[in-house]
Parts: structure tokens; C-alpha cells; sequence
């Protein structure tokens, strides 16, 4: 019985709705918030910010998104690398406009407008579904890439057709530009991962997040309660395309410093996300971190293991990533939709009776 | 048979003290909440309902019966706002009904259950029927992102009604979980549960005990006449079970072939003989 709710009893509604019922799940997390926040940034160096620690934290937020939208509310998207680039180019145009302006609120600003963009291709969802909509939202993803790439004013007519960030910085300490600390551009990833997944945890633990599985579930149903399907799936548009705009925006500004909108933004990153959250779970918060994890760390491990340890060749060491993401992505597909969250799920129950057979 | 499981449901001491009630007392059935004029729907060359009129009176049960294919199921797609007739007026409330979307009649009270169930089958029992609160619930979008400005304590709220609710059903042990999961039958209960959160003026139920076996029948049945009895629910249900439509309704109206032939109560249609020809004749005694 290493993990007990026993003796943990209910005894008012709003206890029973925690978002981690049991005491030993509250502690871990408290645990889990220190080590992130405390000793993590403490040890960390630049190689692990920039391989593996901050991409996880960007793809974790873009996961979360995309989570809102696919996993709770059940559209969709093809359209994600799209959706980052509106945040990489609003960073960068908020940026360069107003030299003054907060970092800080230069990414939430961007998510702002992503938010805007992605309503307006949120718009298409009332008629059409399932097939159809994806094939819209992959439209609206190489649309994007070739707005941004043929129209000047987004790049500010740099002659190398990239953008590039200035340095700002947050207290004094820069977290964009040429010369960050690592634990700076952890940190501050840091503060909007936790940020939003809280906000994510509000929204889906209530009337909104039952509105979107309800569109999910059965939109005939649905709207005979009481749910306006238009506006519903809006909210989830706005919403998923606000977290991918802060994921797009901190990739482009603390992540790659410089973009090129095809190669940093293409439909390779909209499958990425994808993979992500069907490895880690749909309709999971969890998942979306169990998911960025995997899926960023797998590349890293299988490098160190087959290219570094084992002395393979690097392109083999890719191809062989290809073969064990494909076959997971079939593997969770088929047999667990619910993903590592739903193992992780299943472990707990397994767990709480161990080592009682019953 | 059904009259048989009705008998056998007496047995059950509340059940009979209902039924005592139910019998003796003038019931306290009231105005006519909704009237249905002259209401004609066309599905291209198919008239699935040819110029039926019908009210529903505040408090009673009135039950629509007919063949299979009569236009049941489209009178209450009608009603809540699924489809549109070509012809004919619908009254609610002393006033008449313009063109509206599901979402906004569902807003004006009316709720329903399904032929074919139409839970969310992702969601747990509770979220189901939480969901069903949805047109009471007054919190918006902002209030719900950062769980202030009493967005959690509106949840505790209803959750407390709810509670009420699975408690009325006696479905306490499936509370958490997945309804995708559940049997046929405690779908059918959840699903009414689900209708009953919005504490509609007017509840649709499509053939609430349809695929049940005797004992759900029963259970369902006490379900419905208690929710009329102590809530005062005014109820439109679609029923094959003939044993069971002259047990529980107020009043029937007999639909066949898109058309009115009976209406009155369940003793008057009994002895209709268009009624008899046309479907109690054929299929049942
Ligand atoms: N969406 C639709 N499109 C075309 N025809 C329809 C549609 N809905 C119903 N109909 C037709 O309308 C007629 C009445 O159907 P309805 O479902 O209302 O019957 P019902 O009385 O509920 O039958 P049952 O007892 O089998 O449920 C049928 O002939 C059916 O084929
Ligand atoms: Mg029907």
C-alpha cells in the first residue's frame, strides 16, 4: 500500500472536487512545484535547457492547447505549427514595435492574437467535422507558413526573410536574445507552463470543461441542453489557439532566437503536438507533459544510446525514432486512446491495492 | 404482459400508496402550457405529421402512442426545436413559439430524453447530469478561468441538486463512472437523471422504457410518476407498452401514418375504434 486514500473522506462537495483528492497526490505535486522551480534551476546547464528542459516546457503549453481543443472539445487540428508561428511573429512584431514593452506581456500578448486568429478559423467548425475539419485546418497551416513567408511587413523586411529576437529581459536578467542564462530562459518558460496549466485546470473542471466534452461526446445532445455548439467550440478555438500562441511565441523568442517560418513552423510541429498528446493522453492535463516528455526526450535518449553509446550512424538513430513513434502512435490508437495518463491511471488502482491481491 | 409487470409492481408498498394517490385524488392537472396547432412536417415526398393538433396540460403525463413510423419521435423533435414543420404554430406558455435553435428552447425549459440514448459517453455519471444543469448555471467564461467571483461556489451548488438527484435515482454507486460503460438500463436512468438536473417546465421521453427488462420497467415507471407527483413535472412521453400508457398517462393522443386518430383518456382511446383497428387490434392483447 504505497499509495493509500484510505482514511481520506469526503466530507463537503468542494473537497471532493480538488484537483488532487488524495493527500498523497497534493503532496507529490507541492514536491514536484519545488524540485521544478527551486533545485531545478539551481543545477541546470546549458545543455539541458537547450536540448531538453526548455523544449518540454514550450511543447508542454502547445500540447496543452491543442488538448483544449482535440482531447476535451474534440476538433481536429492539423493546423498547430500554423497557429505557433501567428505567436512567433506577433512576439516579434510586439517586440520590435514597442522596445518598452514587458516581455512578459509581449507573450501573453501574442497568445492574445493567436487566440483572435484561431476563432477566426474556428469559424468553419459549426458546418463541417470530424475529416473535414482537419483537412481545413491543414489548410489554414500552410496558408499561414506562406503568409508569413511572402509578406514582408511580418519580418520586417530583413533582407534574410527571418526574424530575429532582441534581447529583453525580466528583472534585470535576459531571457531572450544572445546571451541568457539557462536557468533564466527555464524559468521563465517555467512561469507560463505553470500558469497555464492551472488556468487549464479551472476551465476543465467545470461548466466550460463540460460544455466542451459534451460537444465532444454528442453535439446533437449537446445543443439540446442548453450548449451553443457556435460559440462552445469558438471558446475551445480561442483558447487552444492562446496556449499554441504563448508556445509559439516563447519558441521562436527564448527557444530558437531566430526563425525561418517553413522550417521552424511547418506541419512536421502540428504532427509533433499531435503524437504528443495522443501518446499522452487526450482529455488529460497530465498527459499533455507525459506526452512533450516523451516525445521530446525520446529523440535525446535514442542519440546518446545509439549514436554516442553504441556508435551507430545518426541517421539511423532518426529512422529508428520514426518506427518507435510510429508504432506507439498505432499501439495507443488501438489499444489505450487515453494514453501514458491512463496508464499512469490504471497503475494507481494497482498500486493502492499492492501488495493485497484484492 | 406489461399490465402483468404493472400488477407485480404494486407490490412494492410506495409504489401502491402512489398509485392510491394517483387514482383517487382529483389531480391537480392545470392550463395548457403548450398546444401544438395544426402542425404538418415533410421530409422531402414523406409527411411524417399531416396537420395534428394537441395540448399538453400543466402537471399531467400525456403519453403519444402509435405504430412504428407514426411520427412519435418527430412530434418531439419538433417540440424541441430539431425540426421545423412546414405548417402549424406551436404554443408554450400562453405565447407563440418563433423559429428557434434547440440551445434557446432547451433555455425556455423544455428538456428530453432520447429513442436511442444520447449520453456523453466520456463523461462520468455526475458530469452527465451536471451537464444537464447547464441552463441554470449563470457563471461565465472569465469567472470560470480563474475559479473566482463564485464559480466554485456555484458548482458546490449544483452539485448539491445533483446529488439530490442521484440520490432520487439510486444510481449513488455509478456516480464516477463513465457512462460509455454502463449497462443499457442505467443509461436510461442516467439520461433521465441528466434531463431532470435542468428542472425543465416541460420533459420530452422518448420511449423512456423501451429495452428494459420487467424490473427496470418498474423502477422507471415509479421514477417518472414520482418526478411528476412531487416535483409537479408536466411530462410528454412516447411509450409502446400499452399496459404501461394506460397505467401512468393523464391522457394519450394515437398517432398512425402521420395522423391523429385518438386523443382523450387512456380509457376513451381504449375504446376508440379507429384506435383499436389501427394499432391496439394488431399488435397487443
Ligand atoms: N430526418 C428524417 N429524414 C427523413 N425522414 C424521416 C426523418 N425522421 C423521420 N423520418 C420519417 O418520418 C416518419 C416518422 O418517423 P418517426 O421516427 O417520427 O416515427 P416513430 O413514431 O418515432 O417510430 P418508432 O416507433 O419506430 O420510433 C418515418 O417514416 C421516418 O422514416
Ligand atoms: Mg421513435
Amino acid at each position: 500500500m504505497l499509495y493509500r486514500e484510505a482514511g481520506d473522506f469526503k466530507t463537503t462537495y468542494a473537497d471532493d472536487a480538488q484537483t488532487f483528492p488524495i493527500a498523497f497526490d497534493r503532496w507529490r505535486y507541492y514536491a514536484i512545484l519545488i524540485v521544478a522551480a527551486v533545485i531545478i534551476p539551481l543545477v541546470i546547464d546549458s545543455y539541458w535547457a537547450k536540448s531538453i528542459m526548455v523544449p518540454f516546457l514550450v511543447f508542454s503549453i502547445a500540447a496543452m492547447g491543442l488538448n483544449i481543443l482535440t482531447g476535451y472539445c474534440g476538433q481536429v487540428s492539423l493546423g498547430t505549427g500554423g497557429f505557433m508561428a501567428v505567436g512567433a511573429y506577433a512576439s516579434y512584431k510586439l517586440m520590435t514595435a514597442f522596445p518598452e514593452l514587458n516581455i512578459f506581456f509581449v507573450v501573453l500578448l501574442s497568445g492574445g492574437v493567436t487566440a483572435l486568429v484561431g476563432a477566426a478559423f474556428g469559424l468553419p467548425s459549426l458546418r463541417i467535422k470530424g475529416f473535414y475539419l482537419a483537412v481545413a485546418t491543414l489548410a489554414a497551416q500552410f496558408f499561414l507558413v506562406w503568409l508569413f513567408n511572402k509578406v514582408p511587413w511580418f519580418f520586417n523586411y530583413s533582407a534574410t526573410g527571418q526574424i530575429t529576437a532582441p534581447e529583453r529581459t525580466v528583472f534585470g536578467i535576459a531571457v531572450t536574445g544572445p546571451s541568457v542564462p539557462a536557468y533564466a530562459s527555464y524559468l521563465f518558460c517555467l512561469a507560463f507552463v505553470v500558469l497555464l496549466a492551472w488556468l487549464m485546470r479551472n476551465l476543465t473542471r467545470g461548466k466550460v470543461g463540460r460544455q466542451w466534452m459534451a460537444i465532444r461526446d454528442m453535439d446533437i445532445a449537446a445543443e439540446i441542453i442548453g450548449v451553443h455548439p457556435l460559440k462552445t467550440k469558438l471558446i475551445a478555438f480561442a483558447v487552444s489557439s492562446f496556449y499554441v500562441g504563448v508556445a509559439g511565441a516563447l519558441f521562436f523568442s527564448v527557444y530558437l532566437g531566430a526563425a525561418e517560418p517553413t522550417e521552424a513552423f511547418g506541419i512536421q510541429q502540428s504532427f509533433l503536438v499531435l503524437f504528443m498528446i495522443i501518446i499522452g493522453g487526450l482529455g488529460s492535463i497530465f498527459g499533455c507533459f507525459a506526452g512533450a516528455a516523451f516525445m521530446i526526450m525520446l529523440p535525446v535518449l535514442l542519440k546518446n544510446v545509439m549514436a554516442g553509446a553504441l556508435g551507430w550512424d545518426t541517421t539511423l538513430a532518426t529512422h529508428f525514432e520514426f518506427i518507435i513513434v510510429g508504432g506507439l502512435i498505432i499501439v495507443f490508437l488501438i489499444l489505450e486512446p487515453h494514453g501514458l495518463a491512463q496508464l499512469a491511471r490504471l497503475m494507481k488502482e494497482k498500486l493502492r491495492l499492492w501488495p493485497f491481491p484484492h | 404482459m406489461s399490465i402483468h409487470a404493472a400488477e407485480a409492481a404494486k407490490d412494492d408498498a410506495s409504489y401502491a400508496a402512489q398509485e392510491e394517490a394517483h387514482g383517487i385524488e382529483p389531480r391537480r392537472v392545470g392550463d395548457v402550457v403548450m398546444e401544438m396547432k395544426n402542425i404538418t412536417l415533410r421530409f422531402g415526398g414523406v409527411t411524417a405529421i399531416k396537420d395534428i393538433s394537441f395540448d399538453v396540460r400543466e402537471h399531467e403525463i400525456r403519453a403519444i402512442i402509435g405504430p412504428n413510423g407514426a411520427g412519435k419521435s418527430s412530434m418531439l423533435n419538433v417540440i424541441n426545436g430539431f425540426y421545423h414543420p412546414q405548417e402549424g404554430e406551436i404554443w408554450f406558455r400562453g405565447e407563440k413559439r418563433g423559429p428557434m435553435r434547440p440551445h434557446e428552447i432547451a433555455h425556455q425549459g423544455i428538456a428530453r430524453t432520447f429513442q436511442n440514448i444520447a449520453l456523453f459517453k466520456g463523461m462520468s455519471t455526475l458530469d452527465n447530469i451536471m451537464t444537464g444543469r447547464m441552463t441554470l448555471m449563470k457563471s461565465n467564461f472569465w469567472q470560470h478561468t480563474f475559479w473566482k467571483g463564485g464559480a466554485e461556489r456555484e458548482e458546490v451548488e449544483h452539485r448539491r441538486r445533483v446529488e439530490e438527484i442521484i440520490d432520487f435515482l439510486e444510481i449513488q454507486a455509478i456516480r464516477k463512472t463513465p457512462v460509455g460503460r454502463l449497462p443499457y438500463g442505467l443509461q436510461k436512468r442516467v439520461e433521465l437523471g441528466r434531463a431532470l438536473a435542468a428542472e425543465p417546465k416541460l420533459l420530452l421521453l422518448d420511449e423512456p422504457m423501451a429495452g428494459m427488462n420487467v424490473e427496470e420497467k418498474e423502477d422507471m415507471c415509479r421514477f417518472i410518476l414520482d418526478v411528476n407527483d412531487e416535483f409537479g413535472t408536466t411530462i410528454c412521453l412516447i411509450e409502446h407498452d400499452m399496459g404501461v400508457v394506460m397505467d401512468i398517462a393523464d391522457r394519450v393522443v394515437v398517432l398512425d401514418y402521420g395522423r391523429k386518430i385518438g386523443d382523450g383518456t387512456p380509457d376513451e382511446v381504449r375504446s376508440n375504434q379507429d384506435v383499436i383497428d389501427a394499432y391496439l387490434g394488431v399488435s397487443h392483447d
